[in-house]
């Protein structure tokens, strides 16, 4: 342990000449509590504590229900953490409108972290008036499926490469008693699962005129009406999931009981921890084998405002830690994600994070739209596909108009 | 005759004066806490107050957009079902199971247990094993079809159908043994000589209870439908635990509503407008019945 | 003070204690046995329906993952194993912190202990004045309460954060004891307003012929004679505290988190493998307190109902 610490120590005073002589406390409230989760936060715990300072963590399982009333109410209770976590997105707007958060600019133009996080958008979703709040620390895409190469072994059919193959090779898998498409209970899941189709059938600008313009007239539109003709095919194909998880419905993929999962890239995880090599037993199409595009939301972390000046430079410092060349490699490797940082070296990536790395810096990239939307929109968007997911008797029309009136009041 | 004692003090207000002092933590929580906590709530309920409370206000948009939801309509209709049946089964339940209980068995201490132990374990728990139990894959379905009985279909948390009575299969398993217990208190608390009289004249036992017993058991039922009716309302962890309000929504309840609006939605006045209309429909049941029952009667 | 003395129907009832020596309850039956075979055969079945469960759980706590991915969830473990429990109790990570559930025990005792305590205390004192000292106005303050009784917790949250913030306890555990106190007081303050209530009336009035006062009353006659319901309040209270997540995390810092954080943790942590075995083992193991509390409680439940009058 001591030496594991010293060789961290040694390794991040190199890129952090201004470590902190005397030792102060944060305590910093996340959402990582699964075992890869875990194993990627105690990287960061390790680089801040090889600062000097010391990272006193508060985890709690279960994001957006359970982790972050409690955030909020230690924030506006004042009671403050040293640092949390939270989507990135729009989900702390208003606690820096209120004046609860703190100001990174500083560090952010002492670090240069406008040339260095890559793509910008990342950052644009931290800055509010012209100052930066908040420090990113990884990228995840939703636009994946995830393929068993052994179920369609089974079902005598080749692996497709685009969902048009998949669709078309349903019927044969589910002769062999095989569910074409993983998609679990948790509503989050099936609205994910339709922005994805949306990017892969509509196009990109489609979906910016959607999620970005709230156009509800395009989303009313022929184009959505054919994304949601694929969301009835995809509907059809996740009969017989009957699992809430999205990891059990990975494990499904996994175990060769379902043909696909549409899932990000944090699927990967699952797949590598059973002991899966992509390519060989799975297969992974960005974009759905059809447009090369990934999305890039991610993790970033806030800081709220302290009185206490120790604590302050304290989160200084740990806002430099976590964008560090090495802490970005190491926490990312563990983390299955892609790091913020253009520069750093993944040599260790897998192929399918290779592909996602290509996608990157080609620029082939855009916004989530958790970045677009706010956390109300979504949420209704997440009501109304887990009830179309659900419910055969919902016509893909029906549910068009009922998703148009919600891009119509989205604000 | 006792009143007599203080015919002769001054001040009302300094009358039963201990027993003001005393109730002083009861009075702050009523007014401060649950009143004042829920003017609070109301007057945000017509603002559009995200995830911080702030006063911009937009009349009724909030609960025009409520009644619109086809989730919040499930929700209203999914605690109806859950509710009603919820009220019967454990009442009935719970006292068949007193009342047998109740008739000098032996190993008493032991069915006590049994029925009452659920109720120490936390609703996420019974939700994840009531889960499994029902899981057409490896519970009670598949158990029976290994038997041999192929075509047995037993699978209520995925038909949307029937989905809360799976949830309510669980809540019962939970609930019951504390309603046995309060009813059994209940039970013991009558006197014996009630009994012995009814035996003289010969009344038969069912009647004894219906007639007689249950009358003057009044105020432990009270207190155990109070008890029963506001884990009713407030039912949510059971629902997380177990169908996360699936399959799509068909079985979501309105107090996840209110949360998931209010947090993972970050619409605080979309989660106050629908806990008002909790509240309101709370009132409209509650208050005319608590007036007859603690205030219309005057003591003494 | 005639108008405080309650004139219930439950009254009229005579107390047990008044009785020595007479057999109470129901006379036995002892006559025919289909009668018993129907009264134990009922009895049983529903046990088997309420211990179900608990056997799924215990079972699957002692078998290793591959086994539970294989058999159904109601066969008996081929290979027993307490890997799971021992995980669950000391490795089982939450966050970096990998000392399982065994980390936040003493918080919840020291949650549970007072707010158990004071909130029982506090509703038994609501109680008593409703029911014996019952002053104007008093009825309307009960039935803000009741009605409180059915506001869904969530929805008050920040009203809380925003009083406790103002008196300057927000974070301490003085506030998580009141916060438990204040939502645990309708229900009580119900059940013993209407247990004391219930009792003789007689006793109240004698003792204040003798001059009794408000708190010598509660002490000296009122308190004795609550075993039973005390026992009840202690139950739904240990229930309740013990097994609260919410109000742990949100008014509380780390350093007091309870159990049920960890339990949290353990079994709703999103990603990852879902490990059943250990989420029963730690299940159990969290449930543990309340159950013994049962166990033990419950035989006093009995005793203090019967004090003096059962002799067999």
């Amino acid at each position: 342990m001591k030496i594991r610490s010293m060789a961290a120590a040694l390794a991040v005073t190199v890129v952090l000449p201004f470590a902190a002589a005397n030792a102060t406390d944060l305590e910093v409230t996340h959402w990582w509590t699964s075992g890869g989760e875990a194993a990627a936060v105690a990287e960061f715990a390790k680089a801040f504590d090889a600062t000097g300072n010391k990272w006193v963590d508060g985890a709690i399982a279960g994001a957006g229900g359970t982790a972050r009333p409690i955030m909020i109410s230690r924030i506006t209770g004042g009671d403050p953490m040293g640092a949390t976590q939270f989507n990135h997105g729009r989900q702390a707007e208003e606690l820096v409108e209120a004046g609860l958060m703190r100001d990174l600019t500083d560090v952010a133009t002492r670090e240069n972290w406008k040339e260095i996080i890559k793509p910008a958008s990342l950052l644009d979703s931290c800055t509010f008036d012209g100052k930066i709040y908040c420090a990113p620390v990884n990228i995840h895409s939703w636009q994946w499926l995830w393929l068993s190469n052994a179920a369609f072994e089974k079902a005598g059919v080749a692996v497709p490469k685009n969902w048009d193959e998949f669709v078309a090779a349903a019927p044969a898998l589910e002769k062999a008693g095989i569910v074409p498409l993983a998609v679990g209970g948790q509503p989050w899941q099936a609205a994910g699962a339709f922005d994805v189709l949306m990017v892969a059938i509509a196009g990109k600008d489609t979906f910016y005129k959607v999620f970005k313009d709230r156009d509800a007239e395009v989303a009313g539109g022929p184009d959505i009406a054919r994304v949601f003709k694929a969301a009835d095919d995809a509907r059809r194909m996740s009969k017989g999931t009957n699992v809430q998880d999205w990891n059990q419905a990975t494990n499904m993929v996994i175990t060769g009981k379902a043909g696909g999962q549409i899932m990000g890239d944090w699927a990967q995880g699952e797949f590598a921890l059973a002991g899966q090599v992509a390519g060989k037993d799975y297969t992974c199409l960005p974009g759905l084998g059809v447009n090369d595009i990934i999305s890039t939301s991610g993790d970033a972390f806030y800081f709220p405002l302290l009185k206490d000046e120790e604590k302050s430079k304290a989160q200084e410092v740990l806002a430099s830690t976590l964008l560090a060349p090495a802490t970005q490699v190491a926490f990312n490797l563990k983390k299955g994600s892609l790091p913020v940082r253009g520069d750093v070296d993944l040599a260790a990536a897998n192929d399918c994070m290779k592909k996602g790395l290509d996608i990157l810096a080609k620029g082939n990239v855009i916004e989530a739209p958790d970045q677009m939307l706010s956390a109300d929109s979504q949420k209704q968007k997440e009501d109304l596909f887990s009830e179309f997911f659900a419910n055969p008797s919902m016509t893909p029309e029906d549910a068009q108009k009922r998703f148009a009136d919600i891009i119509a009041s989205a604000e | 005759m006792t009143g007599q004692a203080h015919t002769g003090r001054p001040s009302k207000l300094l009358r039963n004066l201990s027993s003001k002092i005393a109730s002083i933590p009861m009075m702050l929580t009523a007014v401060v806490i649950f009143l004042g906590g829920t003017i609070w709530t109301v007057v945000y309920s017509f603002t559009n107050s995200k995830l911080l409370p702030r006063a911009k206000f937009v009349g009724l948009d909030q609960y025009e957009r409520l009644w619109d939801a086809p989730r919040w309509i499930v929700s209203i209709q999914n605690l109806a079902i859950y509710g009603f049946f919820t009220l019967v089964f454990s009442l009935v339940m719970g006292f068949l199971l007193a009342a047998l209980m109740d008739q000098k068995i032996r190993f008493e201490n032991t069915f006590r247990t049994i029925f009452l132990y659920p109720f120490a374990l936390s609703f996420i728990v019974t939700g994840l094993v009531w889960q499994w139990i029902l899981n057409p894959e490896f519970g009670v379905q598949s158990v029976v079809r290994s038997l041999g009985w192929t075509s047995f279909t037993f699978d209520p948390l995925y038909n949307a159908d029937i989905v809360i009575y799976g949830v309510l299969i669980a809540g019962l398993w939970q609930g019951t043994g504390l309603v046995m217990c309060l009813l059994l208190a209940g039970l013991r608390g009558i006197d014996e000589d009630i009994w012995k009289a009814a035996r003289v004249d010969g009344i038969p036992m069912w009647k004894t209870y219906l007639f007689i017993v249950i009358p003057m058991m009044r105020p432990v039922f009270i207190t155990t439908l109070v008890i029963i009716a506001s884990g009713i309302v407030k039912v949510y962890d059971l629902v997380v635990a177990q169908t996360s309000g699936g399959p799509g929504i068909a079985s979501e309840v309105p107090a996840k509503y209110v949360y998931d609006y209010m947090f993972q939605a970050q619409n605080l006045g979309q989660g106050f407008a629908a806990s008002t209309m909790m509240l309101i429909t709370v009132a409209i049941i509650i208050i005319p019945w608590a007036y007859l029952e603690f205030g219309g009667r005057k003591r003494g | 003070m005639a108008e405080t003395v309650s004139l219930k129907p439950g009254a009229a009832r005579v107390a047990t204690a008044g009785t020595p020596g007479e057999p109470w309850g129901r006379k036995p039956r002892r006559t025919l046995s289909g009668r018993n075979i129907m009264l134990y055969g009922t009895l049983l079945v529903a046990a088997l329906y309420y211990l179900l469960p608990l056997y799924v759980m215990v079972v699957t706590s002692m078998k290793g993952m591959p086994e539970i991915r294989l058999g159904n969830i109601f066969s008996p473990p081929v290979e027993v194993t307490f890997e799971p429990w021992a995980k669950a109790w000391a490795t089982a990570c939450t966050g970096l912190n990998c000392d399982g559930l065994s980390r936040g025990f003493w918080n919840s005792v020291r949650i549970t202990v007072p707010s158990t305590l004071i909130s029982i205390l506090v509703a038994s004192v609501n109680g008593y004045a409703l029911a014996n000292w019952k002053f104007k106005g008093a009825d309307l303050f009960f039935t803000i309460l009741i009605i409180g009784a059915f506001i869904p917790y969530q929805v008050m949250i920040y009203p809380i954060v925003i009083v406790l913030r103002e008196m300057g306890i927000y974070g301490t555990l003085t506030g998580l004891i009141i916060v438990h106190t204040i939502f645990g007081m309708p229900i009580l303050t119900l059940l013993f307003r209407n247990y004391f209530s219930s009792l003789p009336e007689e006793l109240f009035k004698a003792a204040r012929i003798d001059g009794a006062g408000f708190w010598q009353i509660y002490f000296r006659i009122m308190l004795p004679m609550s075993l039973p319901i005390f026992v009840v309040a202690m139950i739904l209270q240990i229930t309740g505290i013990w097994n609260d997540f919410l109000f742990g995390v949100v008014f509380t810092r780390p350093e007091y988190y309870p159990m049920t954080v960890q339990l949290n943790n353990i079994v709703n942590s999103v990603q990852g493998v879902k490990e059943y075995n250990v989420n029963m083992a730690a299940t159990l193991l969290t449930g543990a307190v309340p159950l013994i509390v049962y166990f033990v409680s419950g035989r006093l439940f009995v005793r203090g109902i019967a004090a003096g009058a059962v002799k067999g």
